[in-house]
Parts: C-alpha cells; structure tokens; sequence
C-alpha cells in the first residue's frame, strides 16, 4: 500500500510503469525499486529457500541480508531491494539458488 | 589493467559520518572521493522524519532528513569532494590500495589517507518461524516507508524499544500504520524517554520484560505470540499472548560494520558497550594502521549527532596529516572533541564514554 | 514507572507543574521532560529568557514560571514533542491545553476530537479551538484544545484517525 498523505514527507514518484511478477502484469513508478514495486503490490513471498522450502521475503532493503534474491529478466540472484525497477522487467520468484540460463 | 586513481582522502561510507567527514577535510583543502553503496548520499539520515537532540551544532531541532540534505549539499557544493554512489568498496591492502565494485568495474584507488564511515548492520534474534515474509528489520520499514512511501502492512508487532524501536513505531503511526504493540526483554526501555512517552500517550502499550516465543502464518507473518519475562528473563507461564499482526518489526540493536577494518588488518576489540567488534584507535579517531580513520557508528554504536561530529573530527585529523589547515585545524579538533564530550556527558552516554575507556585501556583481549 | 511504561507517575508531573496561582495567571509551559538526555532547543527557543540556559547539554529544563508567557515557541521546537502549553484562564471552568501534533489528518477547528491521557486512555471528547501550523520547515502542528479545569494537567494528547492509504 502506498502512503498518500504523510505528515512530515512528501513522496515524488517516477513515471508509472507496467512489469511482470510471475507472468502477471503489475504496475510500478520508474526509481522505485523492485522491492517497492511488489510491496505496494501486496506480493511479499519473494521467493522460496533451498533445502526447506520456506517463503522469503524482504528483510533488511538496502542490500545487505540477501533474503530478498530474486530472477529479474532471467537473471537469479539479483536482490530486489537494491535493484530499480524498469518498464517490461520480468521478475520471478526464485527457487533456491536459481540456476543461469 | 585499470587505472589507479589517485586521491588524498578516501571515505568509505555517504552517511552522517562520512559526509561530514568529507565536507570537513574538503574545508581544509583536501581532495576527497567518497564511495556510497547505495545510489544516493546521506545513509540512514535522510529516512529520518523526527527531530533531532543535541544542540545548535549538531543542527538540533532539524529533522534527520533535512540534515541528511543540508550534509549532502555541503558536499556538493565543494568541489574538492567527489562523490561515487553506486560503489560499495571490496577491500583495503597491504599497498594501500583500495579496491571497489562501482556500476559492474573494478575499480582501484591509491588513497594517501581512508575514513572508514560504513556505520552498522541490525541484529536479528532467533525464535520459531523469523524467517517468515512480513518480518522485517525496523531499517527496512523505515526505507519502505521514508524513502518510498510504502507501508510494510496494517498491523505492526515492535519488538525492541531502543531509540529504533521507538522512532520506527511512531514514524508507522505517521504512515498511518496500527502499531499493534512495542515489546522489549530488558526491564525498562532502552530509548529516549520522550519518544516513549509520545507513542503511549497516542495508544500504543510499550511492554517491558517481554518478548517474542513464536512467529506465526502459512505463507507470511499472520501473528505472533508475547509472552512476560520474570527478573531471570525466563518466560513466565500463563503470560502468553497471541497478537494478530501481519508484521514483525525488528529493532533489537546494530552491530559495528566493521569488515573492512578486519580485513585492513586494524588491531579490534570487542567492547559490548560499543554494540561488538570495534576497531582500536586513539581519540583523534586514528587506527592503528597508520592513515586509517573510523567515524560513526564503526566505531561504536550511537547517535547520529555524534557520527556526524565524529566524522568532522576524522575529516580535519586525516586532512591536517596531509599538512592542511595548519593554522585551523588543532582549534578544529579541540571543538570536536569538546562537543563529543559534551553529547556524552550525561547519563545517556555513559555506555559509550565506558566503551571508549574499554577500548582504549591497554591489554585486554584484542584480536 | 516512566521507564517502564513510558508514562509519566503523577509525581513526575508535579515536579514541572506550576502553581495553582500561576496556572490562573495565564499559559504556561509545561516541559514533561524527565530524562538527562544531550538536547537544549528549548533553551534558544525560549525568548523570554524563562527557559534558563543549560550549563551542561545533558542537564533537564529548568523554567521560570514567572518569566513564562506561553508563547508556545519551545513547544513546537522542543524535538521530544514533551512540552505542553495550559491555560487555565480560558473561562470558568475551561483550560485550553496546547499540544504538538505529527499526524494526519491534522482536525479542524472546531471540530471534537477525543482527547488522551499520558498513557493513551480517553478522557471524553474535546473541542478543537486553534490549530497552528509549524510552517514549511518545522512542520509540526499546535492543536489547542478546550477541555474542562480539572483536566488541564491530564489531556496530553487525541485519538488519531483510521487508516488512510490508497489500494
């Protein structure tokens, strides 16, 4: 969910754009990132881990904890919470470790 | 082979700290490049919407992110000072080398002095089912929210009332977001007392001597159960409390990010008071690699206000070593030093002046 | 205990309340400030010279209560949000107590808005007479609220609104 009126800050937002979350078209602002994107989308399990199986989702948001790893265009591994969104970005929720294509 | 660039002070870090440190030995006559991980300046100042303590000097009154802003124009202004956002440095060497990763290159810099700004990392504390989405570190919610504009959910569990807990909870409330609960092990609350008291007096129960025993939800944070602690800190049965809440928030401490001074070889100690490992190094904030500097948080866990005087003083120290400011700078490290005492003086900053006196007594275990 | 709970023990608020003839004579700053912590805008905010400098940063306020107008300027500097201003010669039976605001939506004059105690228990419904904006830098709110004499020294606070975000 987005803040609409906050009493102390004021938000500047890029250009909306679209992106796709598992095939599925959502809709982001350009300089925002990944993370941001999908949290204001209400999508939190971000990906699931290697042995366990267990959801994943944002921990820290500024790049440090790596809980947040997901495929961008085909790419695993890339941590979303560091990663600017840009228009027709594929983004997937990973597997483990991911594998290259 | 890339090129290495030569500078004559490197700062490894854009927050509070480092800023000020670059504004500093830039005044002098220094040329400064400062390296920042992430793609902006001014670290976790500029997610800061309350007021600050301290006094004039420290720009109290003003909230943290307008002086995160004023820190950042201050180094924009000067032209000695080049900032690389984007560059999160690797390692330091024997050489003096500096290594980083800025924008996919590697890159080498010969820095003739370093200021290692890179503040600390939170704390994570273990029970059932942390590792659930919608559990977050408080640093995390601030930059959903501050930065993004974002809410992290609709019901928050705070778990630590230090001065993160506490800030964090009210800036939800700001957001609009129901903190639900703050809940803290130890028996009193660790933060200022007047940001505890403006968020209980809004509604929200802060509840010393409790903590967390589980986390709960199928596929992401769905509650959490709380539970009393007795004067052993051992749970007290019967006390439990099952809290709906679709986030956990985190604010149970910072560790020095200190893996750099590890690597460079600096001689570190842990001192609990200072939050972990920290570096040795003598009040002008020098290690004990010769030329290698820590302000802020890296070198102890505190306010923002003395990471930013902290760095002024490490900024002038590596700049005057360099032979600048000769006739400004000794009065320039008196002031800063004096304002460090000043902020410490009181009961809330005993942990830290202990600290120090911890690090800087010979002897004791050094690694 | 304060620092237990956050809320201030009503021996607490004796220690920084003003007597009963001054509280009669006009506003007065109530500064709920009770920890030692390194912080003194209220001392370069007051210009009346009735918040006495510290000599040490760390030191708690200390107030003139004589030399107190209730201009309210340390109110919306002081960064704990702890400073209050009451008015206890509003009418005969009415106070208005001044308190800092963070929030949104920031009420309306005069609107009723329910009003807290210092540990967040509603105390009934008040109305709103002034709001006061902090301007484009401070941005913090002075929300003055009508309430009964006997509760001046009690409604530090209001019930904030509900949620407001977009989808």
């Amino acid at each position: 969910m987005r803040i609409t009126e906050h009493p102390i800050l004021d938000f500047q937002r890029g250009e909306e754009v679209t992106f796709f979350f598992d095939g599925q078209e959502l809709k982001g602002f350009e300089g925002e990132t990944i993370a941001a994107a999908l949290h204001a989308a209400g999508v939190r399990v971000l990906g699931h881990s290697q042995t366990m199986h267990r959801p994943r989702g944002l921990f820290c948001a500024i790049g440090n904890c790596s809980s947040c790893l997901m495929v961008v265009d085909g790419e695993p591994n890339i941590r979303i919470c560091v990663e600017k969104l840009k228009p027709g970005m594929r983004v997937e929720t990973q597997e483990g470790k991911g594998c290259l294509r | 082979m890339p090129k290495v660039k030569e500078i004559e002070v490197l700062i490894i870090g854009g927050g509070p700290a480092g800023l000020s440190a670059a504004a500093a030995a830039a005044e002098l006559g220094a040329s400064v490049l400062v390296f920042e991980r992430d793609d902006k300046t001014g670290g976790q100042l500029v997610k800061q919407t309350h007021k600050f303590f301290g006094s004039k000097k420290q720009y109290a009154g003003d909230r943290g992110y307008q002086i995160g802003n004023l820190l950042i124009d201050q180094c924009m202004s000067n032209p000695k000072v080049e900032v690389w956002t984007d560059t999160t440095a690797l390692g330091i060497y024997e050489d003096g080398v500096v290594t980083a990763e800025g924008q996919g290159k590697h890159l080498k810099i010969k820095p003739e002095r370093i200021i290692v700004a890179t503040g600390a990392s939170e704390k994570m504390i273990a029970f059932p089912n942390n590792d659930l989405p919608g559990i977050y570190g408080a640093g995390a919610v601030q930059t959903l929210m501050n930065v993004h504009g974002i809410v992290p959910g609709q019901r928050v569990l705070m778990i630590g009332a230090g001065n993160i807990g506490l800030i964090v909870s009210y800036q939800m409330m700001q957001a609009g977001v129901e903190v639900v609960a703050i809940i803290e092990a130890a028996p009193t609350i660790g933060g200022y007392l007047v940001h505890a008291s403006k968020i209980r007096r809004a509604g929200v129960p802060i509840l010393t001597s409790h903590t967390i025993t589980e986390a709960y939800g199928q596929d992401s944070v769905e509650g959490a159960i709380i539970c009393q602690l007795d004067e052993k800190w051992q749970p007290i049965p019967g006390s439990e409390q099952d809290l709906k809440v679709d986030v956990i928030c985190l604010a149970v401490g910072l560790s020095p990010l200190t893996e750099l001074c590890f690597q460079a070889d600096c001689e570190m100690k842990f001192v609990p008071e200072l939050s972990g490992h920290v570096p040795l190094r003598n009040k002008y904030l020098e290690t004990t690699r010769p030329g290698l500097y820590v302000a802020g948080d890296v070198s102890g866990v505190e306010e923002a206000s003395s990471a930013m005087v902290e760095g002024r003083l490490a900024g002038v120290c590596a700049a005057f070593s360099l032979g600048y400011g000769n006739d400004v700078a000794p009065k320039l490290q008196a002031d800063a030093l004096a304002e460090l005492s000043e902020l410490r003086a009181g009961p809330a900053g005993q942990k830290t002046v202990n600290g120090i006196k911890k690090l800087m007594d010979k002897g004791g275990a050094a690694c | 205990m304060l620092n237990k709970t956050g809320v201030p023990t009503a021996e607490d608020v004796l220690t920084v309340t003003p007597s009963e003839e001054r509280l009669k004579k006009g506003p007065v700053a109530i500064i709920e400030c009770f920890q030692e912590i390194p912080c003194n805008p209220c001392t370069e905010a007051c210009k009346q010279g009735a918040i006495q400098p510290m000599e040490d940063i760390n030191n708690l306020p200390q107030l003139d209560y004589d030399q107190c107008n209730g201009c309210g300027v340390c109110l919306s500097r002081c960064p704990g949000l702890a400073i209050f201003i009451v008015d206890a010669s509003y009418s005969e039976t009415e106070a208005i107590v001044r308190i800092p605001f963070e929030y949104v939506p920031v009420p309306r004059v005069g609107e009723s808005v329910v009003g807290l105690n210092r540990a967040g228990e509603e105390l009934g419904t008040f109305v709103v007479n002034k709001v006061q904006s902090g301007g484009q830098k401070n941005k913090t709110y002075t929300i003055w609220l009508v309430v009964p004499k006997a509760l001046a020294m009690d409604v530090r606070s209001i019930r904030l609104g509900g949620l407001r975000h977009a989808n």
